[in-house]
């Protein structure tokens, strides 16, 4: 099937502050330098904030694991969970069609769709509210016939029972997921053929449909404070520091690169390609010397470093660096500062050794 | 029938109380750190002579498995994955370990990481399981909380970490390889072998790749030793197996039963019997998507095992058992599936990549009966020329149902053609 962005994109993509928490904290699961391993989380997080996967939001994500774009975009297209249309504002309604569903009437569940909603899948309703498709084999086929609405697994459906459904939804309500049969779960609807004794302390609902009851975001879109992060692989701590401390930062490396800075300091860094260290005014935290705008002839083209993105160059720009040669003069402390102060982007500039790159480049410069 | 006391998985339906404390209950998560003491020879050799066949389709002995992992670190870390990609359509087992019995697969997870020299585990979970992922995360959270995972693990003096990570919908990230590259940040594609994951998975580094409920039974029977489960089923056929029917059924469900069980007691004691008797069973796929179907009437005495049911050219798989009955359309049944596999080509080697479009086409036709009988033969053939072809066992999946279709239903095939052509049936079917 052919997969391709959508026409009419956004011009601008942000993960919620909570979500950025979030991202940047699936990036710790893997090892070091192994970083793009969070990239299918990650663009699903995204996607679960807008709804659907934008181009601004792929890039955003490639950004952040310093990948090139066409490598996410090469993922986003790739995998099916990721909607490179919008969808209904309401909910996105996914049918399982494969045959086990299909022998039990998925093909029913189907027509309502095309009947409530729109006639094509993937085309939103008239009142922009619905989409639909149908999908392949979803994992509950005990349960078959079943459809996925938001992030809940309906099962055990009839044709009436998805109406019912849908025109709930458009009232604003949230009908509880699960079997919509009786059942609990996946046990024989005729009673229990085993472990009869263990029926007991059983909560309302089966884990999915618990989860979904008591989170209450089954077609919201998230903003990542709908649960507390935890990030237990970390020490084993209740991480809430991490959301606080993000935004902060960015704030940190941005007034002190304006407010330590001396009119004019600058200047005496652009006269020799490779300064010696001592012509950097030594601060505390080895803040390397910066510029308040670029030099005459405009700043250098810093995404030919390796690693270095659209999104990092602007991140450079911001915190006052234009040019190779700027970079080229870092001593091995102030790279650790610039290490530390690359929000999200911790610890690049040693990893890819943008000194060195710099260097190179200036020299050819020159 | 399997007694309550033999079950592995005590609260598969989720009846019961799903936290660490309700698990610890049911007698999870105890001694582990004892287990773990006995060492990682002892615990390989337990697993070998339990018999256990890996349950994710292959059934290939999942303590032979772990021998193959490196012994010493040559200094790269080692990793185990756990597959939790359940794709296979028919196959809703591993879903209902991990949402209402998971600390059966954490505690797994620890065992078996030990046993290959792993500190740190990835749990690859499908996309689509979103609520699954939850509750799962929640274990591995709890678990963390107690101790029992993270720095010295449930004291025995092991380090280890447990990831969670997400696909996003594609069915060919249940193939080992194809889910390393995907945990890798990249598209689902397989990777050649060798080498094998063992020599070179993830991330470059030692790698075992297990299903889910093969790493979640791993602590019982440690527990319980491998010659209680060895005592189920038949001899190659070890064990407890969670079976998930589904289709024209009375009930269908998710049932752990042993191995061997005959087809007939397990849908009689089961699932309330076949709708509409017996005599209405037209076919049935015993094992997911990817093994050939069986006529109904091979079927009422059928042993549920690796053995018998490749001795009938099908295969337990994953023990998914999809039932049909004389209401359901046998060649579009198989014709859904041809279409998922068309879906779901990763489209790296041509012959899967072009053969499953085109024998979803030719299929099509033959659900119509819009078709030439010629065409049968020459459609098996092309299932031949896309069988063992191709980098994956995709091509493969996508070719056993159809030459199952054609090796038991070619008289219903032909007569459709027939009808289509002259408004009759054949003439067979006349008397």
């Amino acid at each position: 099937m052919l997969r391709r962005l959508h026409a009419d994109q956004p011009a601008t993509f942000a993960f919620t502050d909570a979500n950025l928490a979030w991202a940047e904290g699936q990036i710790t699961k893997y090892p070091e330098g192994r970083e793009a391993s969070a990239i299918i989380p990650l663009l699903w997080r995204a996607q679960e904030q807008e709804g659907w996967l934008s181009k601004p939001a792929i890039e955003t994500v490639a950004d952040m694991l310093g990948l090139s774009y066409i490598r996410a975009l090469e993922v986003a297209t790739f995998y099916f969970m990721f909607q490179l249309q919008p969808v209904g504002k309401i909910a996105h309604i996914q049918v399982c069609g494969t045959t086990s569903c299909m022998i039990c009437g998925a093909e029913d569940l189907v027509a309502v769709c095309r009947d409530k909603i729109a006639p094509e899948a993937h085309a939103l309703s008239d009142d922009g509210n619905f989409s639909w498709e149908e999908v392949e084999c979803l994992g509950a086929c005990s349960n078959a016939p079943m459809a996925q609405i938001g992030k809940d697994y309906y099962e055990d459906l009839t044709a009436d029972r998805l109406g019912e459904i849908i025109d709930a939804l458009a009232r604003g309500e949230v009908p509880p997921p699960g079997p919509q049969n009786g059942r609990y779960a996946s046990e024989p609807l005729g009673g229990l053929t085993s472990l009869k004794e263990h029926d007991s302390g059983k909560t309302q609902y089966n884990a999915s449909a618990q989860l979904a009851v008591d989170l209450g975001e089954t077609v919201k879109r998230i903003d990542g404070s709908e649960v507390p992060l935890r990030m237990p692989w970390q020490g084993g701590a209740n991480v809430d520091a991490a959301p606080a401390t993000t935004p902060v930062d960015r704030n940190r490396g941005a007034s002190s690169d304006r407010s330590g800075e001396a009119p004019g300091q600058g200047a005496g860094v652009t006269a020799a390609a490779k300064p010696a260290q001592g012509s950097v005014a030594p601060e505390p935290g080895n803040r390397p010397a910066t510029l308040t705008e670029p030099e005459e002839g405009g700043s250098d083209d810093l995404k030919r470093i390796n690693g270095i993105g659209p999104k990092l160059e602007q991140m450079l720009n911001e915190m006052g660096f234009f040019h190779f040669h700027q970079i080229a003069a870092w001593s091995p402390a102030e790279v650790a500062w610039v290490d530390e102060n690359l929000v999200t982007f911790k610890g690049r500039a040693s990893r890819d050794d943008w000194v060195a790159q710099a260097a190179a480049l200036a020299d050819a410069k020159t | 029938m399997l007694e309550d006391k033999d079950r592995i998985f005590t609260n598969i339906y989720g009846m019961h109380d799903r936290t660490l404390r309700g698990a610890q209950a049911r007698g999870h998560w105890d001694g582990t750190a004892g287990i773990i003491e006995k060492g990682r020879d002892w615990i390989v050799d337990q697993m070998k002579a339990s018999g256990l066949r890996g349950r994710g389709g292959a059934g290939f002995p999942t303590g032979l498995k772990w021998s193959f992992m490196p012994k010493e670190s040559d200094g790269r870390p080692a990793y185990l994955v756990v597959n939790a990609d359940e794709s296979e359509p028919g196959t809703c087992k591993d879903r209902e370990i991990m949402r209402h019995d998971p600390h059966t697969l954490v505690e797994g997870c620890l065992i078996a990481s030990f046993a290959m020299n792993a500190h740190a585990c990835y749990i690859y979970i499908r996309g689509e399981y979103i609520r699954e992922k939850e509750a799962l995360q929640a274990a591995i959270d709890e678990a963390y909380d107690a101790g029992l995972v993270g720095k010295n693990a449930a004291d025995s003096g092991w380090d280890f970490d447990i990831y969670l990570h997400h696909g996003a919908g594609a069915y060919i990230c249940g193939e080992e390889t194809a889910l390393l590259e995907s945990l890798e940040g990249k598209k689902g594609m397989p990777r050649m072998k060798p080498p094998f994951p063992a020599g070179a998975g993830l991330y470059g580094c030692p790698t075992t790749v297990n299903n889910v409920e093969s790493i979640a039974v791993v602590p019982t029977i440690l527990r319980r030793g491998p010659e209680w489960f060895a005592g189920f089923g038949r001899p190659n056929n070890a064990g407890t197996k969670l079976f998930a029917i589904s289709g024209r059924v009375n009930h269908p469900c998710v049932v752990e039963e042993a191995m061997s069980i005959s087809f007939e007691e397990l849908i009689e004691t089961h699932c309330g019997g076949i709708r509409g008797g017996w005599d209405n069973l037209k076919a049935v796929i015993p094992g997911g998507s990817s093994v050939p179907c069986i006529p109904g009437k091979d079927m009422r005495g059928a042993i549920m095992d690796f053995d018998y049911l490749r001795e009938q050219r099908s295969g337990l798989g994953t023990a998914a058992v999809i039932v049909m009955d004389q209401s359901t359309d046998i060649i579009k049944a198989i014709w859904r599936l041809s279409k998922f596999y068309k879906h779901e080509s990763c489209g790296q080697c041509t012959p899967c990549r072009e053969g499953t479009g085109w024998m979803m086409r030719v299929m099509d036709r033959l659900v119509t009966g819009e078709a030439e009988v010629e065409e049968i033969d020459m459609l098996l053939d092309v299932t031949k020329q896309v069988e063992g072809h191709t980098i994956c066992a995709l091509g493969d999946a996508a070719a056993w149902p159809i030459q199952g279709l054609i090796r038991h239903f070619r008289d219903e095939i032909e007569d459709r053609i027939k009808h289509k052509r002259t408004g009759r049936v054949s003439a067979v079917a006349a008397e």
